[in-house]
């Protein structure tokens, strides 16, 4: 008997879920104000709900089927699992995209598939969804669709002109690592693909000879997924492949998705609580690489078997151990340099520097920032304040490790 | 003491009016008391102080009163803040920016800061609503049009405010929002705002059991982090929220449920799995033989550590009998990038250079001394590193086959890493560079520049002697070939 569309929607989001990515945001501004239809795209994307996972629900994130040839292990959908199977029509995840996103539960749709028959058939499925979306319901919403490497370069392109973002995932993070537990995926295939993304989006961006416009391509870019944990690669190697990605595709994101057990897992796997904190300190250090001016190597040089620090931010962890470049004067210091102070983020960088020309700052101001100033006095100087001694002390790092835990009494 | 009565429910009009009067009266900020009427709108309208008359007999808001755009932009979010101290603060900032403009980028003075905290507030609230507001479909127009309605409790005087975003987002529907600060209607042609409050609604909505189907499956129970989901959705907003029903039960089961999920068996993959993998799957490759052999077997080149980082292989192309083989160092960003060689900017020099020759790029065999781009990641960008020479040497090997399958008369080497592939030395390039000698038995060795070398070069004086001297180079290489 076919199961009903609710049993579907249970078993098609259960194999989602494993992608971390679900933003909507940074997509071109569009809405339906003038045109009639459905939908808008602001700039900043829109979490309509949280899950208990503390995880942003944007996205109606489903799988169009989870039947799947390919059998890599890490995977919930994996051609070996007993995993119930299902699949919707291309009819049913308009309806559901539309109908959701009419009640204000969602930004769009991020749609992933299993791979069925082979991939452009796959492909081409995703792109009809995409089109009926936009052509059929003047949809305006974010349409998120993950591309399969293998297919066609004329399927990407068509892709591209209807969706928002496209992704390929990376998986893991070394070609080795892939190869092991995903037999069937090539790992420069995968490579490949992505820069061919990311020379079709520089084409796009020239405008054609004969309208002497651009067309609207993939406007939110590519991201990726690579998993952590569920092979033997250290935080260094990781982080080494990410500014890989970032530097040669131009990616907005590479997300990192601790390995979490599933369901019928595969026993190649470590089936243990995944490493959420060690996720939080990989997202941190990828923000030194992307928005603080930091080098991989300088994030990655003297870690400890390559691993980031679980107590400590790996800001901190670079500023305690590069003390010579403190105390920082926020009065004079430069951009960048402020940059690297722990404590400080982007926005505070800038209200410092938009401030600093009036009135000079002291101490006592940052706290209007909304700045710790715990966390940075030791690192900065004000006309009123100087940490020098503060700087010197042996047990610094010691005053911003984590408080012991409590033992419970028995 | 001056005591002004505003309605007070997000009215930026309001509160400008009158400040503004009150500002060209001189009255100093100590000297009002701001206050928002009770009950109904209009009940002490009579009884309100009549508008200040400027000193000239103009009716103060008609005057001319300059404010930095900032100040009005902040002023527009903060009114619709629930604080009656709104008023007094934003009249006092309003009155020091008259002797200092600056101010207002001043984020540590302290009025500043609680203005700024207050703007934040408000825009959290209103970002809150467009977030977790609901709408449950009801009967529909008598043209036939759908309608919505939505009941939302912000703690701010944000529907005016916020009710745009919804007509842009949802136009082809009919919408009502209703909330205790205010409502906002939607009708396909007209947007119709009040400050006045409604009560709620009661209403069903088929599809919210889907949403909560999506809900309860899209979670994560390996991944319970309770604080990070209140952090974002407040427990004040989850009576409103269809979905919000689900969150005890699926918090107090998530540890079961993984607990079940490591300690069950490993169970036999399905049938299905089995039978797919008796077939053999892809199809074998066609035999090739030379340049294509020799390209494919080069695709999964592991030699040296560069494959590692670069995207693929970047072999040579061109006809398998070419007369001439134009070599160059390595790849580069567009080439990794696009698998071919030459067809970034140095490849554009290259092309003009041929083209000027009189010469078909197609003619030629273009390869390069290195077949995978070598590169430091710098944000965004890849800097270009020049190959040593241990990966000159494990490449040769690949360049060998290839000069060995076309054998060519000419080779048009450019650039120092070119020559040390042909020649196994890197301290000869100078002393070649715009000369032909002669390689091995067969063949003809031109040397020049590599083209990218002409695009760094900063003086355009150095640069057109350098173009002059590559594209004379090339035209030799061609007529040899």
């Amino acid at each position: 008997m076919k199961k009903s569309l609710k049993e579907r929607l249970a078993i098609l989001s259960d194999a989602a879920k494993y992608d971390a990515s679900c933003a909507s945001s940074g997509t071109a501004r569009r809405h339906s104000g003038k045109t009639g239809g459905l939908g808008s795209t602001e700039g900043s994307g829109i979490c309509h709900a949280y899950a208990p996972d503390g995880r942003c629900i944007s996205l109606l994130k489903i799988l169009m089927t989870n039947f799947c040839i390919y059998d890599c292990a890490y995977c919930i959908n994996r051609s070996s699992s007993n995993v119930e199977r299902a699949r919707f029509s291309v009819e049913e995840i308009v309806w559901l995209t539309t109908e959701f996103y009419r009640r204000n539960y969602i930004e769009g749709l991020f749609l992933s598939s299993g791979i069925i028959r082979n991939s452009d058939y796959t492909m081409e499925e995703m792109v009809r969804v995409a089109r009926s979306l936009r052509e059929e319901h003047r949809f305006r919403g974010y349409i998120h669709l993950k591309t399969i490497p293998e297919a066609s370069p004329e399927l990407i392109e068509q892709a591209g002109l209807y969706a928002d973002r496209l992704s390929i995932n990376i998986e893991l993070p070394t070609d080795k690592g892939l190869t092991a537990l995903a037999p069937e995926k090539q790992p420069d295939r995968i490579r490949r693909s992505m820069g061919e993304l990311k020379l079709k989006m520089e084409e796009m961006a020239e405008p054609t000879l004969v309208t002497k416009k651009t067309r609207r391509f993939v406007p939110a870019g590519q991201s990726t997924q690579m998993i952590v944990g569920a092979d033997g690669a250290n935080d260094a190697t990781i982080l080494s492949s990410s500014a890989r990605l970032y530097s040669s595709y131009e990616l907005k994101r590479v997300y990192y998705s601790a390995f979490s057990p599933i369901p019928d897992a595969s026993r190649a796997l470590p089936l243990i609580k995944p490493p959420l904190v060690r996720e939080h300190r990989l997202y941190q250090a990828d923000w030194l690489y992307r928005f603080y001016g930091f080098d991989i190597g300088e994030i990655t040089s003297g870690l400890k078997d390559g691993m980031l620090d679980l107590d400590l931010d790996p800001k901190l962890a670079w500023a305690l151990a590069n003390r010579a470049h403190f105390p920082v004067d926020i009065n004079r210091a430069d951009k960048a340099m402020l940059l690297r102070v722990p404590g400080f983020g982007t926005k505070t960088v800038g209200a410092i520097l938009k401030t600093r020309r009036n009135r000079s700052i002291r101490l006592g101001d940052l706290a209007k920032l909304g700045v710790s100033l715990r966390k940075v006095q030791p690192f900065v100087t004000t006309p009123d304040w100087s940490p020098v001694r503060l700087l010197e002390r042996s047990d610094l790092a010691a005053m911003f490790a984590p408080r012991p835990e409590q033992l419970a009494l028995f | 003491m001056q005591t002004v009565y505003l309605t007070g429910r997000g009215d930026f009009g309001e509160w400008r009016d009158r400040a503004r009067a009150l500002l060209l009266a001189g009255t100093r900020p100590e000297a009002i008391d701001w206050r928002v009427r009770d009950g109904e709108a209009g009940l002490f309208a009579a009884s309100l102080p009549a508008q200040e008359a400027s000193p000239h007999g103009m009716p103060a808001e008609r005057m001319p009163l300059s404010v930095p755009r900032a100040f009005v932009e902040l002023a527009e979010s903060v009114i619709c803040h629930r604080d009656i101290r709104r008023f007094a603060l934003l009249y006092r900032v309003l009155w020091r920016l008259q002797a200092d403009r600056s101010l207002i980028n001043t984020a540590i003075d302290q009025d500043m800061a609680v203005l700024r905290l207050m703007e934040k507030s408000v825009r959290r609230d209103s970002h809150k609503m467009k977030a977790f507001l609901r709408f449950k479909e009801t009967h529909p127009a008598t043209d036939g049009r759908r309608r919505f309605v939505a009941w939302f409790e912000p703690d701010h005087f944000i529907v005016a405010r916020t009710a745009p975003f919804f007509q842009r987002r949802f136009t082809d529907m009919d919408w009502l929002i209703l909330t205790p600060k205010g409502t906002a209607a939607w009708d396909g042609e007209r947007l119709d705002v009040t400050d006045r409050a409604a009560r709620r609604p009661d209403l069903e909505d088929q599809t919210d059991e889907l949403w909560r189907t999506y809900f309860r499956h899209i979670f994560n129970p390996a991944r319970l982090k309770v604080k990070a989901m209140q952090a974002e959705m407040p427990k004040k907003y989850w009576k409103n929220m269809p979905e919000a029903a689900l969150i005890p039960e699926l918090i107090a089961g998530a540890e079961a449920r993984i607990g079940a999920m490591i300690e069950a068996e490993a169970r036999q993959p399905p049938v299905r799995h089995e039978r797919r993998k008796s077939v053999v799957t892809g199809e074998m490759p066609a035999p090739a033989t030379g340049l294509q052999a020799l390209a494919r077997e080069a695709a999964a080149c592991t030699r040296c550590p560069l494959h590692g980082a670069a995207t693929q292989t970047v072999f040579g192309e061109g006809p398998a009998d070419a007369a001439l083989v134009i070599l160059g160092e390595q790849p580069g960003d567009t080439e990794d990038l696009a698998g071919r060689p030459f067809v970034g900017p140095a490849g554009k020099v290259l092309d003009a250079a041929l083209a000027k020759a009189g010469m078909e790029r197609q003619s030629a065999y273009l390869t390069n001394a290195v077949k995978h781009f070598k590169y430091e990641p710098r944000g965004k960008r890849r800097i270009h590193q020049r190959p040593n020479s241990g990966e000159i040497a494990h490449c040769r090997w690949w360049l060998e086959r290839e000069i060995e399958a076309i054998r060519p008369r000419v080779i048009l080497a450019m650039g120092a890493t070119a020559v040390e592939a042909l020649t196994g030395r890197s301290d000869v390039f100078a002393s070649l560079k715009g000369r032909q000698v002669p390689l091995g038995e067969e063949a003809v060795l031109v040397v020049t520049v590599h083209p990218s070398y002409l695009l760094r070069l900063p003086d355009p004086e150095a640069r057109a002697r350098e173009e002059a001297g590559f594209e004379a180079m090339v035209a030799l290489a061609g007529r040899l070939a």
